[in-house]
């Protein structure tokens, strides 16, 4: 516990920036779990008597096509965008890291045959492989929320993590400690985790850090073109589809506000990640 | 004041033919948005507006519905025509000067060559509209001027079929050589010579000289830009394109108001054009027609459309048939049937009892919709009422391949779907609402004697009066079983540079596409 | 370097091929029947028997390897299939859209060199002033912003300033320059905003890595001209690495494209793939994906040779 707080003094102190995106990932955080408590309206209440309104005393942001509450359905398209950014960027940068982590470990033809795999991977444009898997599963929904999305977009996530982490986990292989683990007859899996696991955390939580920003976006491009999120969930990419871009000269907050929202969590992700990254690993300092 | 300019519009644009004194002048080119690609250039095999939109202007029909007089019939190619006394045969005179866009005569072999494609395909043709003609016996031509029709039984709907804008016109040298020839190739007699189509972009059309009308038609050509809906707000703004003809929103219609003023031409009406939803009786508890009545109950029509009808097409309420069409039902009559009462509560109540009854009380379920815009409101609107009688409904919105594919597999428990069709007939509106065992462009699979019964008497029915009756019978059967119910009705909205003269305003945006009448104020 | 070259093109080979099995594979499971779904979409009916034939004319009921091999084969003689949905070859429909979509590709280039190189290096050299910060403000918002909003918010600003929006159709340059710059400077703006960010960037850190090299500070310790310096040395090293994401970025730029396209109604391929999924027409999407990963292949090969021509010693690797 000390620790825990005195290495976070010390990252307050070293990144000023990182503190800033901190606060604001701890506030989209905040709005997730406690949107119930947060958000004034239910996200989903339609009131067409004060559809298309204007920001205003009752509706901060304005209300849609629906009159249903802006502000609130964002507070609750945070919940949207953090679940599914985290889970994808979860399962993706855990699949990717433990491909690259085996990859560098075992080297010889295991380490051909993946790289060979990642390669294919990576000739995909993010949004290309994302749009193929979407169009393959159909809908998959577990407790509401839709599988099949979280996996399009884990899957372009793996092999690049697997990249990162099978370089990190490429360097630490040379280590003296490793050498000394073989040579005592540990066996193979006690030597990865035990040993190489550790040293690549730090990169494995840029990644995972950097990559729910990715996801976030990648969200809200895949529910504006019609294959995330669907009606009447909120979602910030949902948002500004459909009937908002009908809106968009009458209503303009209906658009501005959800593209600040994508725009502004997506900033503090990667700010974060960079803060973090150049507290972790001072020689990559930019 | 925005009211007021949108009124006198409308005057102007139901009174166009007789205010428009002007005399028309020939030239220009009509430059118009189309929303969506040809799939095909086949208009017996086709379906969607977006291929009468375009091909309409290059082909002729046997009859047609009369320019600024919907829905009038006369002739197109026919000149003139006598009905047997019995109404089984209908003998038609066509004009004498008709050619094809290279010269080639125009015959009565034609006409029969591609109605007896309709009515018998030959193998690897999808003849959608097979059916309208299961009542002509045969088809002879004693003259080259001259078509009988021969009927087996009286058909009520003969003549809207004659007029139908898919029954398009081809060559029969040209059908004889390659069956499947208007699929890729357009050969016609209409006004318009077809000059290209870049897929994905736009169409090309020139007035064709040798046109049999005189006079006829005044543009030199056009220009069908394929764009979508926001695309084609701005490009009328930005006054690109003259035209769009199918519909706007009644918020783009706003907004171009706002922004051109009387550089808008706006003219409304209803629209041929309904959302409904239907259950799938091959799942339970949708085979019990208490839980379908009670779903159907729980809707507020009334009030959906109102609220709808602002932020959507979505504006009329009406039954099986077009609110303000011959054979519609009239608000009276619509109140006495189930799902149209204006007592919401005592429909609320109704429909709770209706599922604990039938012991469905916590009803979780489905609804399959598109992920396009009217569609999603719609599906937005069904899900809350039906959140108000306590039945929790999953929205589930795919993409067209799988939409299709569900109706096509039965993949559903409740399907939103929409239906449109180009005259007021009840034989082509009231198929929607029949069982897709018989009728493929249905949805729901059901077995229901009673309702094919009423369908088949009004096709057959001597009379309007009788007809009309057998209509209503046939509306409260569809609301009281509840396999198939009407939602809402869509209501058109065109908007057009005020250059655009001599087109007319119908219900559906199928018909007065050939453009023929239609000429361009110079700028 | 010749052998240098044929390695990189040799190993080229089977990643590509690996993206064709995956893609077909993954294409082959997909559920439902887009034959059926087509004719029901053009005329409200799939009979059967019709379904069937058009399979059959398709060459569906052949066994998977056998189709494959008939894509494998027709791909190289450049016939690249039919298009399940608007059965027109294929070839054809990206034949039509590609030009616009690689214009404005070409226009997101050099926008992204032309403004970030320049801003990256000025934003290295004066590490942490107020020009510093300002750009890595932009960039860091050039990654977070999406483009289909950025776009979206471009409309928006034009119809509202200047009642004006981009024309609807496309002309090709040479028949048009200022139509078509009209139309497709907008759409380059908002998906070249994205690449030049990446790109400065890149610039940015690789300028300050160079800037930190021995040589570098000796060089300096020797008095030579800051602006030599950083033009004959710094520059010419940092640009390796910018050279790498401008080459990658490229090939990615249609993912920016997928959804730039549907704000600003463009006809090109980043459109015709949404649509291509909206209807699950395998052989088109095929066909667009092995396109983007021959492109990703070809920028990745571009890039290797650039970094034989200007480090040698990667050629005796």
């Amino acid at each position: 516990m000390r620790r825990a707080v005195s290495l976070f003094v010390d990252f307050v102190r070293s990144q000023p920036l990182g503190i800033v995106s901190l606060v604001a990932v701890l506030v989209m955080v905040g709005c997730a779990i406690f949107a119930e408590q947060v958000a004034a309206f239910d996200p989903e209440a339609i009131d067409f008597a004060a559809m298309l309104s204007a920001p205003g005393a009752e509706h901060p942001l304005g209300t849609d096509a629906f009159g249903r509450d802006i502000l609130s359905r964002l507070i609750y398209g945070a919940r949207t965008a953090l679940a599914i950014g985290v889970l994808s960027s979860f399962i993706g940068c855990t699949l990717g890291g433990a491909i690259g982590l085996a990859s560098a470990f075992f080297g010889g033809k295991v380490d051909l045959v993946a790289q060979r795999l990642i390669d294919m991977l990576l000739s995909f444009p993010i949004i290309v492989l994302a749009l193929v898997v979407v169009a393959l599963g159909g809908k998959f929904i577990i407790a509401g929320i839709d599988v099949n999305l979280i996996l399009a977009i884990a899957v372009p996530t793996v092999p690049r993590a697997a990249r990162v982490i099978r370089a990190a986990a490429l360097s630490v292989r040379e280590m003296p400690y490793v050498d000394a683990a073989r040579a005592a007859g540990y066996s193979d899996w006690r030597i990865i985790l035990r040993h190489m696991a550790p040293n690549v955390t730090a990169p494995y939580l840029i990644l995972f850090t950097a990559y729910i920003a990715q996801a976030i976006l990648l969200e809200a491009s895949l529910s504006f073109l019609g294959l995330g999120v669907a009606e009447p969930k909120p979602a910030w990419g949902l948002m500004l589809s459909g009937t908002s871009a009908n809106f968009y000269q009458e209503a303009p907050w209906m658009i501005l506000f959800p593209g600040l929202a994508i725009s502004l969590a997506v900033f503090a992700f990667n700010l974060f990640g960079d803060a973090l990254r150049d507290w972790l690993d001072p020689k990559l300092k930019t | 004041m925005k009211r007021l300019l949108g009124l006198l519009m409308l005057a102007l644009g139901f009174a166009a033919p007789g205010a428009q004194a002007q005399t028309p002048v020939r030239g220009g080119i009509l430059t118009f948005a189309v929303a969506a690609e040809p799939p095909t250039y086949d208009c017996h095999q086709a379906n969607t507006f977006a291929v009468l939109q375009r091909v309409s202007a290059h082909y002729s029909t046997l009859l047609k519905f009369e320019d600024g007089k919907y829905p009038n019939i006369v002739g197109d190619v026919a000149a003139s025509w006598i009905i047997s006394p019995d109404q089984l045969t209908y003998t038609f005179k066509l004009h004498p000067n008709i050619t094809f866009h290279d010269g080639t005569p125009f015959t009565s072999e034609d006409v029969k060559a591609s109605f007896d494609r309709v009515k018998s395909p030959p193998q690897g043709v999808n003849s959608v509209r097979q059916g309208s003609l299961v009542k002509v016996d045969r088809i002879e031509t004693p003259d080259k001027l001259t078509v009988v029709f021969h009927m087996k039984e009286v058909d009520a709907s003969i003549m809207n079929t004659f007029a139908s804008p898919w029954n398009c016109l081809f060559s029969a040298a040209k059908l004889k050589a390659d069956p499947k020839f208007p699929e890729r190739n357009i050969y016609g007699t209409g006004p318009f010579k077809f000059v290209e189509h870049v897929a994905g972009s736009h169409w090309v059309g020139a007035r064709y000289d040798g046109y049999f009308k005189p006079g006829l038609p005044y543009l030199d050509g056009f220009r069908a830009i394929t764009m979508g809906a926001a695309a084609t707000v701005n490009a009328l703004e930005g006054k690109q394109v003259l035209a769009e003809f199918r519909g706007l929103a009644p918020n783009e219609r706003d907004r171009l108001t706002k922004a051109l003023g009387d550089q808008a031409r706006v003219q409304e009406g209803s629209w041929n054009l309904h959302m409904d939803i239907s259950f799938n009786p091959q799942r339970k508890p949708f085979d019990d027609p208490r839980v379908r009545r009670a779903l159907s109950l729980a809707i507020d029509r009334w009030a959906g459309a109102k609220a709808l009808g602002r932020i959507s097409p979505l504006h009329d309420v009406g039954g099986v048939m077009r609110p303000g069409g011959e054979f519609a039902a009239t608000e009276a009559e619509l109140e006495t049937m189930p799902g149209f009462g204006r007592d919401m509560a005592k429909n609320r109540e109704e429909a709770r009892r209706l599922l604990k009854e039938a012991g469905q009380e916590n009803l979780t379920l489905t609804l399959t919709n598109r992920n396009i815009p009217p569609y999603v409101a719609i599906g937005v609107y069904v899900i809350d009422q039906w959140r108000q009688i306590g039945v929790k409904a999953e929205h589930q919105q795919v993409e067209l391949a799988t939409w299709y594919n569900t109706l096509n597999n039965a993949n559903f428990d409740i399907m939103m779907d929409s239906y449109t069709d180009h005259s007021d007939d009840p034989t082509t509106g009231l198929v929607k609402f029949l069982s897709q065992t018989k009728y493929p462009v249905s949805s729901s699979r059901f077995d229901d004697p009673e309702l094919d019964k009423l369908y088949m008497a009004q096709w057959a029915a001597p009379d309007a009066t009788s007809r009309r009756k057998l209509v209503r019978d046939f509306e409260r059967r569809t609301m009281e079983q509840a396999y198939v119910v009407p939602l809402v009705w869509w209501y058109r909205i065109i908007v057009t540079s005020p250059r655009v003269n001599g087109w007319t305003m119908s219900p559906s945006h199928m018909i007065y596409q050939d453009l023929a009448t239609v000429w361009l104020t110079p700028q | 370097m010749l052998k240098y070259i044929g390695t990189r093109f040799a190993l080229m080979l089977p990643a590509l091929f690996g993206v064709a099995v995956l893609t077909f594979v993954m294409l082959r499971i997909l559920p439902g029947d887009v034959v059926a779904a087509r004719m029901l979409a053009e005329t409200g009916q799939a009979p059967p028997a019709l379904v069937a034939q058009e399979r059959e004319r398709l060459g569906l009921n052949k066994p998977l390897p056998a189709q494959f091999l008939d894509w494998m084969v027709g791909m190289v003689k450049g016939d690249f299939g039919v298009s399940m949905w608007t059965n027109r070859p294929i070839s054809e429909e990206i034949g039509i859209r590609l030009g616009l979509s690689l214009q404005v590709a070409v226009m997101a280039t050099l926008i992204a060199v032309l403004v970030a190189i320049p801003l990256g290096t000025l934003s290295a050299l004066f590490r942490n002033s107020l020009l510093d910060y300002f750009v890595r403000l932009i960039t860091i918002a050039g990654l977070a912003v999406p483009s289909f909003w950025l776009g979206m918010l471009m409309i928006l600003g034009l119809l509202t300033l200047f009642r004006w929006s981009p024309p609807v159709t496309y002309t090709p340059f040479l028949t048009d320059p200022v139509g078509n710059m009209a139309q497709l400077i907008w759409p380059a703006l908002a998906v070249g905003y994205r690449y030049a960010a990446v790109v400065a960037r890149m610039v940015r850190s690789s300028v300050i890595e160079v800037l930190r090299e021995d040589y570098i500070r000796t060089a300096r310790a020797k008095g030579v001209f800051e602006r030599l310096v950083i033009s004959r040395h710094a520059l010419r090293n940092a640009l390796l690495p910018a050279i790498t994401v401008i080459g990658l970025e490229f090939a990615f730029l249609i993912g920016g494209l997928v959804v730039t396209e549907q704000v600003f109604n463009l006809n090109g391929i980043g459109r015709l793939f949404v649509e291509a999924v909206a209807r699950h027409d395998f052989t088109m999407i095929q066909a667009l994906v092995m396109l983007t990963a021959v492109l990703f292949a070809i920028a990745n090969l571009a890039v290797d040779i650039c970094y034989g021509i200007f480090d040698p010693r990667l050629r005796t690797k």
